[in-house]
């Protein structure tokens, strides 16, 4: 056995050996519990006895297919993520924009913005619900204070406002992330080609268009990538918000009703099971459209 | 076209240049101002709510008016007190262990020539976003069997889920970027690879250890759905679950100055962390992001 070919078996064996507990924690609190249930999804296995249960096929799939709840439940996921996404990303963009010019306390302003980010969801939920409560809340007052409105607005109580509630939460937690993502792309485009294109009498508009916004492409990409795929699976701030109210309920809350409060195990790990292949699909799309293949590598 | 502009550019007088300046700076801070406000006046808010009970909170001042009794009440309140400690205890030890492992993993992966590590690297990614419910049902089942049911130790369990792969990940793109001229000294030197970690390299990782704990302590902190599926009874709930299931007596009755007082305290900790940290964050949030 030449040295070479040693070396390379030792460090095969050491990597194992460091990934070791890597992969038992992985599989142990990811894989395993994946797997079971996708498992209990064929059965119709109920929550306070998982032992005692039968093969039922796809009987729980087509339960959950065929519940108009689900599917508006998948509706207003996807409302939610497309709309609190994109004005997230808009939102960003600017604030991203603004801050990364010259302006003194930028540092401070830039530590500043990350409040939002920290908090608990439930923290921010909270602290919204009371500002737009329609009695006592501070944005009512205004509105009425300026004359805009006559008497407060229900905001969170209203059926056709919930959900525009929910996404205007979103945005001010979410918010801080995308500008720090966008502003860290737009750091890593050289100062150079602004020059010389300002020598060269390129206007504002067009050197946002044609620089910095195809440079910073690949940022606000990412930084889109991961924020869809967590508004996906969004779950606290609707359910604080509202509980299982229909009009706010994202395919989260419908899947951990159907398990938790129904404790129906068989049923709740098939609605899981479809928003796990709703997610998965989606996340395949947006991977291929980016071709962030490529950019991992 | 370069000549045109530069031409048109001279049409202006000099005190036309200081104008437009002065509007563009102008227009800059109040920029700022906006944001700021729009970012921080929502804390400052609850901060304001939160020292004002009875009739006062309903009126519209913007100046905190300094009764504490909300936060009297809370710190003797035991099921807040204790949640408080439970959320502190369970987003710790998560973090702890998700360091350990995570540090482990990340020299494999970053640092040996190892060819399954790359399929590794990407199912790690891939379980960073599977939707948490997903896993509830089976995650049900692993509790069960450690015997942790409605305990905050089941849920420093289930949190690798989300901390684990948010470590290793980070910690990875970081080890990459350390040059590897002291690990191979050490290495000829003789020293066992677990040696070259922990005394070569760890050192040089303190930052980004800080940096990743950090942010995954506040994703431990601020999860709710493990923590309202997996805790049954309030003196083992951790905060976010706690304040998220506080409610009034009646509708009319909701007690938003002791929520708002919750809201401060939880926050607090992690707003006063994050400014302390706040390059390291940033850095860490985008290291594994945009260099990608």
């Amino acid at each position: 056995m030449s040295a070479a070919e040693r070396m390379r078996r030792e460090q095969n064996r050491t990597a194992w050996l460091f990934l070791l507990p890597l992969i038992v924690a992985l599989v142990g609190v990811a894989i395993w519990p994946l797997a079971r249930s996708i498992f209990f999804s064929f059965t119709d296995a109920f929550l306070d006895a998982p032992a005692n249960y039968g093969f039922v096929g796809l009987d729980n799939f087509i339960t959950v297919a065929e519940d108009p709840v689900f599917w508006r439940a998948v509706q207003n996921t996807l409302f939610f993520t497309v709309i609190s996404v994109g004005l997230e990303t808009l939102l960003g963009l600017a604030i991203a924009l603004l801050l990364h010019r010259a302006f003194v306390g930028r540092g401070i302003v830039r530590a500043a913005i990350l409040v939002p980010w920290a908090m608990p969801m439930v923290v921010s939920t909270r602290i919204w619900e009371w500002m737009l409560n329609d009695q006592f809340g501070l944005v009512n007052k205004l509105l009425v204070t300026l004359g805009l409105v006559e008497k407060g607005i229900a905001w969170t109580a209203e059926p056709s406002l919930i959900l525009y509630t929910v996404i205007f939460i979103d945005v001010w937690v979410t918010t801080p992330f995308m500008v720090l993502l966008i502003l860290a792309g737009l750091q890593l485009i050289p100062e150079e080609i602004y020059e010389a294109a300002e020598v060269s009498g390129v206007p504002h508009w067009k050197r946002f268009w044609s620089i910095t916004l195809p440079l910073a492409t690949p940022a606000i990409g990412v930084a889109m990538l991961f924020r869809t795929l967590d508004a996906l699976r969004m779950f606290d701030l609707s359910y604080v918000l509202a509980a299982n109210n229909e009009n706010t309920m994202t395919m989260s809350i419908y899947a951990r009703d159907q398990l938790i409060s129904f404790q129906d195990l068989g049923l709740g790990s098939a609605a899981s099971t479809w928003v796990f292949m709703i997610i998965g699909l989606i996340a395949i799309v947006i991977v291929g459209v980016l071709r962030l293949d490529r950019a991992t590598g | 076209m370069a000549m045109t502009t530069a031409a048109t550019a001279k049409r202006y007088s000099n005190s036309t240049y200081r104008t437009i300046r002065r509007v563009k700076t102008f227009g800059l801070y109040a920029g700022v101002a906006a944001v700021l406000v729009y970012m921080l006046f929502p804390y400052y808010w609850a901060i304001v709510s939160s020292t004002k009970s009875g009739q006062a909170l309903y009126q519209f001042s913007l100046l905190p008016s300094l009764d504490f009794g909300n936060y009297w009440q809370l710190f003797h309140n035991p099921v807040f007190m204790g949640a408080l400690i439970n959320s502190g205890l369970v987003a710790f030890a998560s973090t702890m262990i998700s360091l350990v492992i995570g540090i482990l993993a990340a020299y494999a992966l970053g640092r040996l020539h190892f060819s399954p590590g790359r399929i590794i690297l990407i199912a790690v990614l891939m379980i960073s976003i599977f939707p948490q419910v997903v896993v509830l049902s089976g995650m049900f089942e692993v509790i069960g069997w450690l015997g942790l049911y409605n305990r905050p130790s089941a849920l420093i369990v289930s949190y690798l889920i989300l901390t684990l792969p948010f470590t290793t990940w980070i910690l990875t793109s970081f080890i990459r970027d350390l040059p590897t001229e002291l690990e191979e000294a050490a290495l000829i030197d003789g020293c066992s690879r677990l040696r070259v970690l922990t005394h070569v390299l760890l050192p040089l990782m303190g930052p980004a250890i800080a940096s990743t704990g950090l942010l995954s302590f506040i994703l431990a902190w601020n999860e709710f759905l493990f923590a309202l599926t997996f805790i049954l009874t309030d003196e083992n709930r951790t905060v976010p679950v706690a304040i998220g299931l506080l409610t009034g007596s009646s509708r009319y009755e909701y007690p938003f100055g002791q929520i708002m007082a919750a809201s401060v305290t939880v926050t607090l900790p992690l707003l006063v962390l994050v400014l302390i940290f706040q390059r390291k964050i940033v850095a860490g949030l985008t290291s594994g992001a945009v260099k990608g």
